[in-house]
């Protein structure tokens, strides 16, 4: 141990010189490449904002207009004109909802959605509520799912880590989750590294 | 008299056969010095004298590092073909970064070992990324059994997934093996890589227990329209061929106040980063809420990247 403690009490007294050395160059480049975040910004918060799907509001027609734009039509097109018989399964739907897959536990259809208005939905509490309130229905049910997502800790979001220099916007429920068949399906991942070397366990060799 | 003119002619055969053999010895030695010193003709047809005496990053003036940018940012152009601003991002006051990752949502995807790709200017011949994610079986907790090479749709049944980056450790065995100190910790935890001092030897690769640092094989390449032109000396800059390079925490963007590019292109929301010096972050939430833990915690390495599971 003690061949070691020469060179090791140098290199200690090198890092710290060069420390030093290092703090000084970087104080002076910070000042002036730099500017630290402003204190005084504190106050101004930018806003966090929660991406409203176009499918909350409006379905699909399954066509394509000229630009090969998919051709959308709002639910009040129909649901304000027409009275609709509630269906007793998402299956039996024709029209614009035809082909519907129905995977969300044992919902019915209006364990979301207002028998009264189709194109609204309707919480536990029978209070009816737009669609684009959507996630406070959810998390009637998704309780653990919405503290997270309340927290920052469930559901995809870009933008700014630090709302004093920026906003960020928020995934929807619906963004991921198909809100009647709500798992989220399998999928191919990206390709594998290429950079791999040999691996040490072949495959098979456990599991 | 026989024997003398025999030995005469032997003579002259030696003598023959001695410069013979010194002409074929001069020029086979003057052909693997040449041979030897080709790549340092290479090397300074390349390199010009100012990246030869550029100073370690931390000892530059502001003046020599506002050279130094300038330079690369003029080489990028001329190599490359690609304006692109490389800046001297410095860590922030009151920030201390710190990553979670929720592997109940992992589903294994690679979104986030793509984006790392292209935004950290990565080699597209090798696709390489800082990310590596690993099937584990369920149930096992030893990440050297993972497999980074999966090839089917995800999430498998009886899989979970663990995405595997720079740990940003607080005890970074990497940083004391750089026999140059090309590599260091930052004020803000940011384990960061001096590619202009670093010599190549790779033992910080050798000492991470991640396998997360990478080494520049080759001169990357990348075409010109996909060259991501928001750099940083210490982060996303094109590397030099021979260099180790390693994650940053995307710190050009999130020294700025940005999402690292992994997280926005997670589709899960497994990711939380932030400032666990804010009390109201969700980083601080995730750490204070939910049952953390790190990898090989038993090494002593502390890192700043969590794990957790839902449930």
């Amino acid at each position: 141990m003690n061949a070691h403690s020469p060179p090791r009490a140098l290199h200690a007294a090198l890092t710290l010189w060069l420390a030093a050395t290092a703090q000084c160059a970087n104080r002076d480049v910070q000042e002036r490449l730099y500017a630290p975040a402003d204190a005084s910004r504190d106050a101004a918060l930018f806003a966090v904002s929660i991406h409203q799907p176009r499918w909350l509001e409006a379905i699909s027609t399954g066509h394509t207009d000229a630009l090969g734009r998919v051709v959308e039509v709002r639910c009040e097109t129909c649901h304000s004109t027409q009275q609709f018989a509630l269906p007793t399964s998402a299956t039996t739907l024709g029209g614009p909802h035809a082909g519907m897959r129905f995977e969300h536990g044992s919902n019915q259809c209006a364990s979301c959605h207002d028998p009264a208005r189709f194109d609204r939905l309707r919480m536990a509490t029978g209070e009816s509520i737009p669609m684009t309130d959507a996630m406070r229905l959810c998390a009637q049910c998704h309780g653990p799912q919405a503290r997270d997502y309340e927290h920052g800790a469930h559901g995809g979001m870009s933008g700014h880590w630090d709302l004093r220099r920026g906003g960020r916007t928020r995934n929807h429920c619906v963004d991921c989750h198909d809100s009647h068949a709500p798992r989220f399906p399998q999928f191919s991942p990206a390709p594998p590294p290429r950079d791999l070397p040999t691996h040490p366990h072949p495959r098979g060799s456990h599991g | 008299m026989a024997d003398a003119k025999d030995s005469t002619s032997a003579t002259d055969t030696t003598v023959k056969r001695r410069v013979a053999l010194k002409v074929l010895a001069t020029t086979l030695g003057a052909g693997a010095f040449a041979k030897a010193i080709a790549p340092i003709q290479q090397f300074t047809a390349s390199t010009n004298a100012q990246e030869w005496l550029q100073k370690h990053y931390r000892e530059l003036s502001s003046r020599e590092l506002r050279e130094v940018l300038a330079r690369l940012e003029a080489e990028t152009k001329q190599k490359y073909g690609r304006e692109v601003t490389i800046e001297d991002v410095r860590p922030q006051a009151g920030v201390q970064f710190a990553y979670a990752l929720n592997l109940s949502v992992c589903i294994g995807c690679r979104r986030c070992v793509e984006a790392c790709h292209q935004e950290n200017n990565h080699d597209r011949a090798s696709h390489n990324s800082y990310i590596r994610v690993l099937e584990m079986e369920q149930g096992s907790m030893d990440m050297e059994r993972g497999r980074a090479d999966y090839d089917h749709p995800v999430r498998d049944e009886g899989k979970f997934y663990l995405p595997v980056q720079c740990q940003q450790c607080e005890n970074p065995p990497c940083t004391k093996v750089c026999p140059v100190e090309a590599t260091w910790k930052e004020p803000d935890g940011i384990v960061v890589v001096d590619y202009n001092w670093c010599i190549g030897c790779r033992y910080c690769e050798a000492a991470c227990p991640y396998h997360a640092r990478r080494f520049n094989w080759r001169k990357p390449e990348v075409p010109a329209h996909e060259i991501n032109p928001k750099q940083s000396y210490l982060s996303n800059r094109i590397r030099p061929q021979g260099v180790v390079e390693k994650c940053t925490f995307c710190l050009h963007k999130t020294r700025k106040g940005e999402l690292p590019a992994c997280l926005e292109a997670c589709p899960t929301g497994a990711r939380v980063f932030g400032n666990v010096l804010d009390p109201n972050s969700s980083i601080r939430w995730v750490l204070e809420n939910k049952r953390v833990y790190v990898l090989k915690e038993e090494l002593g390495t502390r890192p700043r990247f969590f794990y957790f599971f839902d449930k």
